[in-house]
């Protein structure tokens, strides 16, 4: 028998891309679940198209690139960005929405680059923002919440849903939309945070940040929390940029005038908060590598994301803020190399040979 | 409770240690063929002592140390060396390298030697001596000469014990300590004793090993030897990971632990020593872990040092069948064996059969995500991720500035890796590949310095030709002062004159070599005329070469004469008393120096003399005919001697001759004047020749 020359180590932990992806994919339920509770079909379906149309893009491309495609396909990863993309997206979007933001994220800020692990811009965040800019109408029709709408009516069943999406009748969606709570909060100007806390539907129904909107953050945070605990990714650039929204919010609310910019909980629990803190944030590809420069990329997530809450024109934040770090990543790893064993001084990316030698003839 | 450190990073993969651990420490049946590797160690390769065909006996050496950074082997059992030779030996590439290979006898007759004194009464240095003669090296993997790592220059306060043993399956250290327990504490005092009983003894151990811990503990109480323990982490049995756990401090890079005062030993290498200093014995034999799925009876062996892999393997219950991957070390930084009959040497501490389950097949690598968990289990707290990128497009000046060179190499990297990259073997490749370029630049420096000295070496040379030139010139000069003295002369020829003379002067050897090359001559020409007329006297009357011989003999003889005349005609041209003409006459050198000195003058000066008459003819010949004819005359014999200048010049341009620029000088010199003398003619002819007369 003829003995392998192999070379160390000889094991291998269990934990795989294709394992990672799909953890992802698994701990995204809560706040899909949470989302289809509240608004209906339109979060699955989005989902379903999005994943078709990733698979299908992934798939073209990796063949035009001549690489293995069921190597490429069963990483999972097209998926992730399909299903980020899906729930990231209004539900009861028109299909060609989703599809146009899909194919968008995979060939253009995926494929482009020179595919997995080397975009330097989150695929699914560059897909939403290309839409939000392109087609600020459909992104901006949010549909309200179940517990909100008034009594005996309810929101569009899967065929009714499929539709409105897929355009076939004259079935408008505008009988069940409105803005989101953010939305509706930034335009309370002229009212007290408390006033306006018990007028607007979205709280007189919610109970800490619009109805719905909670639960699906909640749904992401339990989500994340799992992946914390499957040990996906580490505690540090999440918990920073929570930190830091919490404490921007914190900062800024002046006790509830018609000028604030809403209490922290508003901030933690809506919008795309929690999904970005848990399924954005985290990617590894785009964001900070060690754990300090993951402290200062959440950190500066959470501080970009209430600016452009408070003071920006849109309010979809948390894509904007995310695709400005992603810009930023590689410079902060730069900075925040660790010390390695053995060395009296701090690595900086910026070292040359002849820095790293002239540190080791001062120690001589 | 000794306070620990943690230290970054580090994995937990399934020990596996378990099934090794079932049954006690068991022989192995005498292998017929040991196979003993000169080099099983860090540093230069032991020298044999013996040659095939020698009987030895069991602990004779049988290959001293070559230097002070080796180590020596001994017999493991007595028997007859069959052959010195390159065998398969355990070694990452596979490669063979110099064996001694010995058949054993298996009557196992011990060496006779001095009987084992007390270890406290004999000093620190005969202590060391043991270990070296004993050929100890470091038991835990990388086999550096133990003797060497104990005797460093700076003062040492803590004196480590590495029971750490944190690789999965191998259990080596832990049977050990639990069945010789007493013989390690000993083996621990030994060590505090060469050290000159350091402030600190610990022994490092993880907490999986209960039992070994269970069993030292008891036997520790009054001594000053503390027992460690801390939580099991891969690769907390580093040695800068162990020193780092149990004193906080890291070992600086690039640097030995003894510059912290702290030395490190592995329980194994205690072992030895215990079984060198108290019981006479050398390093012969070691504890080995046999484990893995594809062995039925796993376990730790008792196994002499050059037993072939198979031979033990056999032992343990080996199935080929079942076996896909032999690994020699633990699996985290072992490597694998690819011939069965390599043997086990000094550091062999774990032989792994692992099955198909335990070892699957590497997957195919996919792109790095970026997860970054791979710098998340850095024990040297290294970028494995950075480090692979800049690997790939090989950037070394990076790499180097990365701090490529603090890899241990653990495994931990690649062992998280969700993509399946072999960050280790990337490392590995890159590092190979520095020590290359390395290679290459000292290579490079050597070639340059002696470019340099080369270059050097040119200028003085240069410098000395130059200062040789400008000594001919002043004796040029004062040639030409004395040849002024002579009214006569041509004035403008006097420096040609005078550069010619000195030319002379300086290409002509001393008469005095002349005279011994003279009578060199004369004595080759006399030995061939001797040997020519022995050859014509042994020819008989009838023989066909006769002919042949009387030429030879008669040209001989010519050429004798010949020598013999020349070297008359030298001694008689260089001296003027009557006794020097005999050649054979000894003269007191300083006179004889001094005349051929004048000699020399002598006759340069009578060649100028006869240079100068000529001109004075030719001046003579001139004065007669009319001024136009003398213009063109001297045209001519100017045209001529410019000629011959540059058909010199020419001649010496080609043999780079030394003289060069006073030919050149001489070819410009004579241009000049050409051209002079051809205007005047010009003059001459428009005028009329009474005009130019005047």
């Amino acid at each position: 028998m003829a003995l392998q020359r192999i070379t160390s180590p000889h094991m291998h932990a269990a934990q795989t891309t294709q394992r990672v992806m799909q953890l992802l994919l698994l701990a995204t339920v809560p706040g899909l679940i949470a989302l289809s509770w509240h608004f209906g079909w339109g979060s699955l379906i989005n989902i379903a198209i999005a994943s078709v149309t990733a698979l299908v893009c992934e798939a073209s491309i990796v063949a035009l690139r001549k690489r293995p495609v069921w190597f490429y396909l069963h990483d999972c990863s097209a998926l992730v960005t399909a299903v980020l993309i899906g729930l990231a997206l209004p539900p009861l979007v028109p299909w060609w929405v989703v599809v146009v933001g899909t194919a968008f994220a995979i060939i253009i800020a995926k494929h482009l680059y020179g595919g997995m692990g080397y975009n330097p811009f989150n695929p699914a965040m560059v897909g939403y923002v290309v839409l939000l800019i392109s087609f600020p109408i459909e992104m901006t029709t949010w549909p309200v919440a179940q517990s909100i709408l008034p009594e005996g009516k309810v929101l569009p069943g899967l065929g009714e849903s499929l539709q409105i999406v897929f355009q076939f009748s004259g079935t408008a969606i505008d009988g069940y939309t409105a803005a989101t709570p953010l939305d509706s909060f930034k335009h309370s100007s002229g009212l007290l945070v408390e006033q306006f806390y018990d007028q607007n539907v979205w709280f007189v129904n919610g109970r800490w940040a619009g109805a719905g909107w909670e639960w699906v953050n909640l749904g992401f945070f339990a989500g994340g929390c799992f992946l914390l605990y499957q040990r996906v990714f580490t505690w540090h650039a999440p918990v920073a940029m929570l930190t830091t929204l919490t404490i921007m919010a914190w900062l800024n609310y002046d006790g509830g005038s018609s000028g604030s910019h809403g209490p922290a909980t508003l901030h933690l629990l809506s919008g795309a908060t929690m999904l970005g803190a848990f399924f954005i944030v985290t990617d590894p590809v785009t964001s900070a590598v060690s754990n300090r420069g993951r402290l200062i990329y959440g950190a500066l997530t959470g501080i970009l994301i209430f600016v452009i809450r408070a003071w920006g024109n849109y309010p979809d934040a948390v894509a904007f803020a995310v695709l400005l770090m992603n810009f930023a990543a590689p410079f902060i790893d730069y900075y925040t190399l660790p010390r390695t064993y053995g060395h009296d001084k701090r690595n900086r990316g910026t070292a040359t040979l002849d820095a790293s030698k002239q540190d080791t003839a001062k120690k001589d | 409770m000794k306070k620990t450190w943690d230290i970054h990073g580090g994995i937990h993969p399934p020990e596996n240690k378990s099934q090794s651990l079932q049954r006690a420490i068991s022989n192995v049946p005498m292998p017929d063929v040991l196979i003993l590797p000169l080099n099983q160690h860090i540093g230069a390769s032991a020298l044999p002592l013996v040659k095939p065909g020698d009987t030895v006996l069991k602990g004779q050496m049988i290959a001293e140390p070559n230097g002070f950074i080796s180590a020596a082997v001994h017999a493991p059992t007595s028997g007859t060396i069959a052959a010195i030779e390159e065998r398969p030996i355990s070694h990452p590439s596979g490669m063979s390298a110099p064996c001694i290979v010995l058949h054993s006898d298996g009557d196992e007759r011990w060496v006779e030697g001095p009987p084992p004194a007390d270890y406290q009464s004999l000093s620190p240095a005969q202590l060391l001596t043991i270990i070296r003669d004993a050929g100890i090296t470091g038991m835990g993997g990388a086999g550096f000469p133990t003797a060497v790592k104990l005797q460093p220059r700076q003062s040492i306060d803590t004196l480590i014990i590495n029971a750490t043993e944190c690789e999965p399956y191998i259990t080596a250290d832990d049977i050990l300590i639990r069945e010789r327990t007493e013989d390690i504490v000993t083996g621990i005092d030994i060590l505090a004793h060469i050290l000159g009983r350091p402030e600190q003894i610990l022994i490092g151990i993880e907490d999986n090993k209960a039992e070994a811990y269970e069993a030292l503990e008891p036997l520790l109480k009054d001594t000053a030897i503390e027992l460690v323990e801390f939580p099991t982490k891969y690769p907390s049995g580093g040695e800068k990971q162990v020193i780092q756990i149990l004193t906080g401090q890291e070992v600086p890079s690039g640097k030995l632990p003894a510059e912290l005062g702290i030395v490190c030993q592995n329980v194994g290498t205690v072992y030895a020593i215990f079984r060198a200093v108290c019981k006479g014995e050398p390093l012969v034999s070691r504890i080995t872990t046999v484990t893995g799925n594809s062995c039925r009876t796993p376990g730790n062996y008792e196994v002499l040092i050059g037993t072939p892999a198979v031979h033990l393997l056999t032992a343990a219950g080996f199935d080929e069948f079942l076996c896909q991957r032999l690994i020699l070390g633990g699996p985290m930084t072992g490597y694998t064996l690819n011939d069965l009959s390599a043997p086990v040497i000094k550091s062999t501490n774990c032989l792994l059969a692992a099955d198909a389950a335990e070892s699957p097949q590497q997957g195919i690598p996919q792109a790095c995500i970026r997860c970054g968990h791979c710098a998340e289990v850095c024990p040297a707290k290294l970028l494995p991720q950075q480090l692979f990128w800049y690997a790939r497009s090989k950037d070394y000046d990076k790499l180097a500035a990365y701090h490529l060179g603090d890899c241990i190499e653990c495994g931990a990297c690649s062992y998280v890796c969700p993509s399946e990259i072999p960050l280790v073997q990337y490392y590995r490749a890159a590092k190979a590949e520095i020590r290359v370029m390395e290679q290459e630049n000292i290579a490079a420096d050597r070639s340059r310095q002696r470019f340099e000295y080369h270059q050097e070496r040119l200028a003085k040379a240069e410098q000395e030709k130059i200062a040789k030139r400008e000594a001919r010139k002043k004796a040029a000069e004062q040639a030409k002062l004395s040849a002024q003295d002579n009214e006569n002369i041509d004035t403008e020829d006097t420096d040609v004159v005078a550069a010619a003379l000195a030319r002379v002067r300086s290409s002509k050897p001393s008469p005095e070599e002349e005279h011994k090359r003279l009578q060199r001559a004369v004595m080759a020409a006399e030995s061939r005329l001797a040997k020519a007329r022995a050859n014509h006297e042994l020819c008989a009357a009838d023989d066909p070469r006769r002919a042949s011989r009387e030429a030879t003999l008669e040209q001989a003889r010519l050429r004798h004469n010949e020598a013999v005349e020349q070297l008359t005609r030298h001694t008689d041209s260089n001296d003027t008393s009557k006794e020097q003409q005999n050649h054979t006459a000894e003269i007191p050198a300083r006179t004889q120096h001094q005349n051929q000195n004048q000699n020399q003058d002598t006759v340069a000066l009578d060649r100028a003399q006869l240079a100068i008459e000529q001109a004075q003819q030719r001046a003579a010949q001139q004065a007669e005919m009319s001024a136009q004819e003398k213009l063109q005359l001297q045209c001519d014999s100017l045209r001529k001697r410019l000629a011959k200048a540059r058909d010199r010049l020419k001649q010496a341009e080609s043999d780079a001759d030394d003289n060069i620029e006073a030919y050149a000088t001489a070819v410009t010199k004579l241009e000049d004047k050409l051209a002079v003398r051809q205007a005047e003619v010009e003059q001459g002819l428009a005028k009329t020749p009474a005009e130019s007369d005047s």
